[in-house]
C-alpha cells in the first residue's frame, strides 16, 4: 500500500484501509502470537494439575487422579498461611513503591539542570539482573562484612541485627530490596503521566487562586491516576510471582518466615519435583491473581469513564 | 478607534505563581530530596561497582572496606577460563617470562589462564535477542494499543484482560511446557526462540502501558487530521506516534530491561548457540566459594549498555506535551 508523503490532502483516501481493516491488522498479530505461545503451556499444565507426575521420572506417564491435587492443596493450612504472607508482602511492597515512586515523580516533574541524568541514575536499580541483586544484597545485609548495618549506625561488626537470619526482619529485608528496585518503575510511569498534563489546567487553577492542595487532588491525581494504576497493577502481578529475589536472599527462611507462595511453588516444581501438584498450585495462584487484577481493572475503567 | 502602535510579538510567558520566594524554596527542597534519594539508592550499586575492582579478601573484609587497592582480577576471571595450578607448580609458573599482564595477575592466585571465556559471545547473543524482542514488542504493542484506544473493538474488555492474563501464570510452571514445545518446534537454543518468547512476555505490558499513554492524547488532533484528508494510517503515523513518544520511550526501556536481564528461561531454553549473558554471570564460580568480584564485573559490564540506552533516551522520557495544549 502506497502512502503519499505530502502534508496536504492526499488523494488516496478512498484506497486506504478502512477502520475495520486497521483494527484487525493492528490487533491480530498480538493476539495470535499470545494465543500460540500460551495455549499449549496453559492447557498442558492444566492437564498436569489433575495428574500425579514428576518431570524427573519421564518414564512414568502422568496418572490421572482427578481433583486430588486441588483437594490436598486447598485443605493444607500451610498454603493459606503462605497466601496470607504473600498478601501482606504484596500490599506492603506495592504501597511503598506507589508512594515513593509517585512522590519522586512529583519532585522530578519540573526539569532542572541535570534532571535527565538524575532520572537515569535513579532508574539504575531496575536495570540490574534480579539474580545478581539477590546475591549482592545478601552481601550488603551480612552482619559481619555487610555495609547495611554500618550505614544505619552499627559500627562494630556483628553488633547489628542479622536482617536475613531473624524471622521478624527477613520479610522486611526483602521488602526493602523490592522497594529499592521497583520504586523507580512507578516513578517513571507517573513522571510520563505528569508530563502529559496540559499546563492550562494549572494556569486556570492559579487564576482562580486554587490552593496547591486543591490542585493536587483535583488536577494532578485524577490526571495521573490511569498510569499510576497501570504501574500498580503490573507491580501487583509481579509481586505475587516474586521468587527469584527471595531465593537469592533467604531461600524462604528462616523457618518459613519468607515462604511466599511463589517460593513454595518453585520448591514444589524444582526441588521436590511434584510437577502435577505444582501445576495445580499454579492454577490456584492464577485464579487469585485474576480475581485481584479484575478489581484493579474495574477501578481503572471507572476512573477512565469519569474523564 | 484605531490605535496602531506596533508591538513586538510576545514570545515568552511567566507564570505568576512561579516567581515568588516560596516557590523558589520549595523548588530547591524538591531538588535536594530527589538528589538525596538518588544518592541513597545508589549506595548498593556503588558497593557492587567497587566489588568489581576488589580483590577477593577485600570484598568480604571485616569491617567493610570503602578504600582499597583496585585490581582487575574480577574482569580477568570473567573473561577467561582458568585452571588451578598445583601449589608445587605455582612458583615455577611465575618464573616464566612469556607471561602477559593478565596471566601474571592470575598467577598470583595460583591460576593459569587456558583461554577466553564465552562471555563475549554471550554478550553478543544478549544484544541480538534483547534488541530484536524489544523492537518487536514495542512495535506490535503500539499498533494494538492504538486500535484498542481508538476503536470500539468487539470484545475489547475481554481481549485486553486476556492480554494482561498472559503475564499472570507463575513462570516456574510455564517453563516445562515451553521447554517441551520448543523442542518440538525446533526453537530450542535458537535466537528466534528467545526473541519470540521475550516478545510474548513483554507484549502484555507494552499493550497496556501504551494504551494508557495513547488514551491521554486528545482525539481532537487526529480528527482534525482526518478532516484535512489524512487517512487513518497517516494520522496514526504523523499525529499519534509523535505525541506518544514519551510512552514509547518508557515502554522501550522497560521491555529492554526485562529482555536484557531475563534469567530463568534463558537458562532452560538455551545451551550453547543462543545462550545470553545473565545465566553465565552467577556461574562464574571459582574454587572456594562465590567469586564476588567476577560476578560484580560481569554485572557491571552488563549494566553499562542499558544505562547508556536509557540516558540517550532521557529527553524523550522527560518530554512534555509536544504540541501546544488543546483547549477543550
Amino acid at each position: 500500500m502506497q502512502l503519499t508523503q505530502t502534508q496536504t490532502a492526499p488523494m488516496h483516501r478512498r484506497r486506504s484501509l478502512t477502520d475495520v481493516q486497521i483494527q484487525v491488522l493492528f490487533i491480530a498479530p498480538t493476539i495470535i502470537l499470545l494465543v500460540l505461545w500460551n495455549i499449549f503451556p496453559l492447557f498442558y499444565s492444566l492437564y498436569l494439575s489433575f495428574t500425579e507426575f514428576s518431570v524427573i521420572k519421564p518414564d512414568v506417564p502422568p496418572a490421572w487422579i482427578g481433583l486430588q491435587n486441588y483437594n490436598k492443596l486447598l485443605n493444607d493450612p500451610r498454603i493459606w498461611q503462605y497466601f496470607a504472607l504473600t498478601g501482606r508482602y504484596v500490599v506492603t511492597t506495592v504501597a511503598l513503591q506507589a508512594i515513593i515512586g509517585f512522590g519522586l515523580a512529583l519532585f522530578l516533574r519540573e526539569r532542572f539542570k541535570g534532571s535527565g541524568l538524575v532520572t537515569t541514575l535513579i532508574l539504575i536499580p531496575i536495570m540490574m539482573s534480579p539474580v545478581v541483586i539477590g546475591l549482592f544484597w545478601k552481601l550488603i545485609y551480612n552482619p559481619a562484612f555487610g555495609i547495611f548495618n554500618y550505614l544505619i549506625g552499627y559500627s562494630v561488626p556483628n553488633s547489628g541485627p542479622d536482617w536475613l537470619g531473624e524471622a521478624s526482619r527477613a520479610l522486611w529485608a526483602i521488602i526493602i530490596v523490592d522497594v529499592w528496585m521497583w520504586s523507580p518503575f512507578v516513578m517513571l510511569l507517573c513522571l510520563s503521566g505528569l508530563k502529559a498534563i496540559p499546563d492550562y489546567l494549572y494556569e486556570a487553577a492559579a487564576i482562580d487562586r486554587a490552593s496547591p492542595w486543591f490542585q493536587f487532588w483535583r488536577i494532578t491525581l485524577p490526571q495521573v491516576a490511569p498510569l499510576l494504576l497501570i504501574a500498580i497493577l503490573f507491580r501487583t502481578i509481579e509481586a505475587f510471582k516474586t521468587f527469584d529475589l527471595v531465593m537469592g536472599l533467604t531461600g524462604g527462611g528462616p523457618g518459613d518466615s519468607t515462604e511466599l507462595i511463589a517460593v513454595y511453588l518453585y520448591r514444589a516444581a524444582f526441588t521436590r519435583f511434584t510437577t502435577g501438584e505444582s501445576s495445580a498450585l499454579a492454577y490456584i495462584i492464577l485464579v487469585i491473581v485474576i480475581a485481584v487484577s479484575n478489581l484493579y481493572v474495574r477501578s481503572l475503567n471507572r476512573i477512565r469513564g469519569e474523564q | 478607534m484605531a490605535v496602531s502602535t506596533t508591538h513586538a510579538p510576545i514570545t515568552y510567558a511567566t507564570r505568576v505563581d512561579k516567581v515568588g520566594p516560596r516557590y523558589q524554596i520549595t523548588r530547591a527542597l524538591r531538588i535536594i530530596v530527589v538528589l538525596l534519594y538518588a544518592v541513597i539508592s545508589l549506595i548498593p550499586v556503588f558497593w557492587m561497582v567497587t566489588a568489581a575492582f576488589k580483590s577477593r579478601p577485600d570484598v568480604v573484609a571485616i569491617p567493610p572496606k570503602v578504600f582499597f587497592t583496585p585490581t582487575i582480577e574480577g574482569f580477568i576471571s570473567l573473561l577467561t577460563k582458568r585452571v588451578l595450578l598445583p601449589p608445587a607448580m605455582v612458583e615455577e609458573y611465575k618464573q616464566r617470562d612469556d607471561l602477559n599482564f593478565a596471566e601474571r595477575i592470575m598467577a598470583e592466585r595460583g591460576q593459569r589462564i587456558t583461554g577466553p571465556s564465552q562471555y563475549g559471545q554471550r554478550l553478543v547473543n544478549s544484544v541480538i535477542i534483547a534488541s530484536a524482542s524489544t523492537v518487536l514488542s514495542v512495535l506490535l504493542g503500539v499498533l494494538a494499543a492504538y486500535a484498542f484506544s481508538r476503536f470500539n473493538v468487539p470484545g475489547k474488555g475481554d481481549l485486553l484482560f486476556f492480554i494482561l492474563s498472559t503475564r499472570m501464570l507463575p513462570p516456574v510452571v510455564v517453563t516445562i511446557p515451553i521447554f517441551l514445545m520448543y523442542q518440538q518446534l525446533r526453537l530450542y537454543d535458537t535466537h528466534l526462540g528467545l526473541i519470540l518468547l521475550y516478545t510474548v512476555f513483554n507484549l502484555s505490558f507494552a499493550v497496556w502501558l501504551l494504551k494508557g499513554f495513547i488514551d491521554e492524547i486528545p482525539r481532537e488532533y487526529e480528527e482534525a487530521a482526518l478532516v484535512d484528508g489524512y487517512s487513518r494510517l497517516q494520522a496514526f503515523r504523523k499525529v499519534v506516534l509523535p505525541q506518544a513518544i514519551t510512552g514509547i520511550a518508557a515502554t522501550f526501556v522497560f521491555c529492554l530491561i526485562f529482555a536484557w536481564n531475563e534469567y530463568a528461561f534463558a537458562l532452560m531454553l538455551t545451551s550453547e548457540r543462543a545462550r545470553t549473558a545473565p545465566p553465565s554471570i552467577p556461574t562464574v564460580l571459582g574454587t572456594g566459594g562465590i567469586e564476588w568480584s567476577a560476578i560484580a564485573a560481569g554485572t557491571l559490564g552488563f549494566l553499562i549498555p542499558v544505562i547508556i540506552v536509557t540516558f540517550a533516551l532521557r529527553d524523550y522520557l522527560l518530554r512534555g506535551v509536544t504540541f501546544g495544549a488543546l483547549r477543550k
